[in-house]
């Protein structure tokens, strides 16, 4: 009998998108820092602090950190099924992932919300 | 079915096909990159907070220590995003029959490889 452990009210499609449109948005805004770094030599704190400053950034941003969440929660849970034996044991992680993801979520968008427009 | 039949699972004996490397790397180096979310979070917030937490920022990463964690972090994302490519590419049934997909395990290992050495270069120039 197959045994619904993979779903835990779950879906494994809506994941599978998830995974792959987030990953994308992550790639993509990791690029697009990196880009920016090598186009600005003289890369010091003001360079830094308006680029954060423009309101499409604090967006592809806001977007990223929603983005990094959902991908590394999925991926945390895709491992922690697959290694972790016993549900007390995985959930206990499971569940100090997801308040800790919760408290990092919240610490970002403090970060972000803290650059003066 | 036969309950005893004999298993073999000594890690270090079996001998895994590429295509199972690259796929226990790009696991790897996701539960990593998991881990340095708190620090990614951490260097965000001094590099915006004010010009002397930025230039103290800069100061840290002159230092071996913390250029050496950098790199761990910049490596395991890179070869994360190239097998991630691997993925999505085979997503679109591009290099997904077997022969294929061992070549896409050699090219993600190369280019990740060729990309990682370079990432440490660009550091340590």
């Amino acid at each position: 009998m197959a045994i619904n452990n993979l779903s835990y009210g779950r879906h494994g499609l809506r994941d599978w998108l998830l995974q792959r449109v987030s990953a994308v948005i992550i790639a993509a805004y990791f690029l697009f820092l990196v880009g920016f770094w090598l186009t600005h030599p003289g890369f010091d704190y003001d360079t830094w602090m308006s680029l954060f400053a423009r309101p499409w950034v604090s967006l592809f941003s806001l977007l990223f950190l929603i983005s990094l969440f959902v991908h590394a929660w999925i991926g945390i849970w895709i491992v922690a099924t697959d290694y972790l034996k016993g549900a007390f044991l995985r959930y206990t992680v499971l569940i100090l992932v997801a308040l800790s993801f919760i408290a990092f979520f919240a610490w970002g968008v403090q970060i972000l919300w803290s650059v003066p427009a | 079915m036969n309950k005893k039949r004999p298993v073999f699972l000594n890690l270090f004996a079996i001998q895994f096909p590429i295509t199972a490397i690259v796929s226990i790397l790009h696991r790897a180096s996701g539960v990593l990159l998991f881990l340095f979310i708190p620090c990614l979070l951490s260097v965000l917030a001094s590099s915006l907070a004010s010009e002397a937490d930025f230039n103290a920022l800069r100061d840290t990463f002159s230092q071996p220590l913390a250029k050496l964690l950098l790199w761990l972090f910049l490596a395991a994302l890179s070869y994360h995003i190239i097998a991630g490519i691997r993925h999505l590419l085979m997503d679109m049934d591009i290099g997904d029959s077997l022969q294929a997909g061992r070549w896409g395990a050699r090219i993600v290992l190369a280019l990740s490889v060729i990309v990682i050495l370079l990432i440490g270069v660009g550091l340590w120039r």
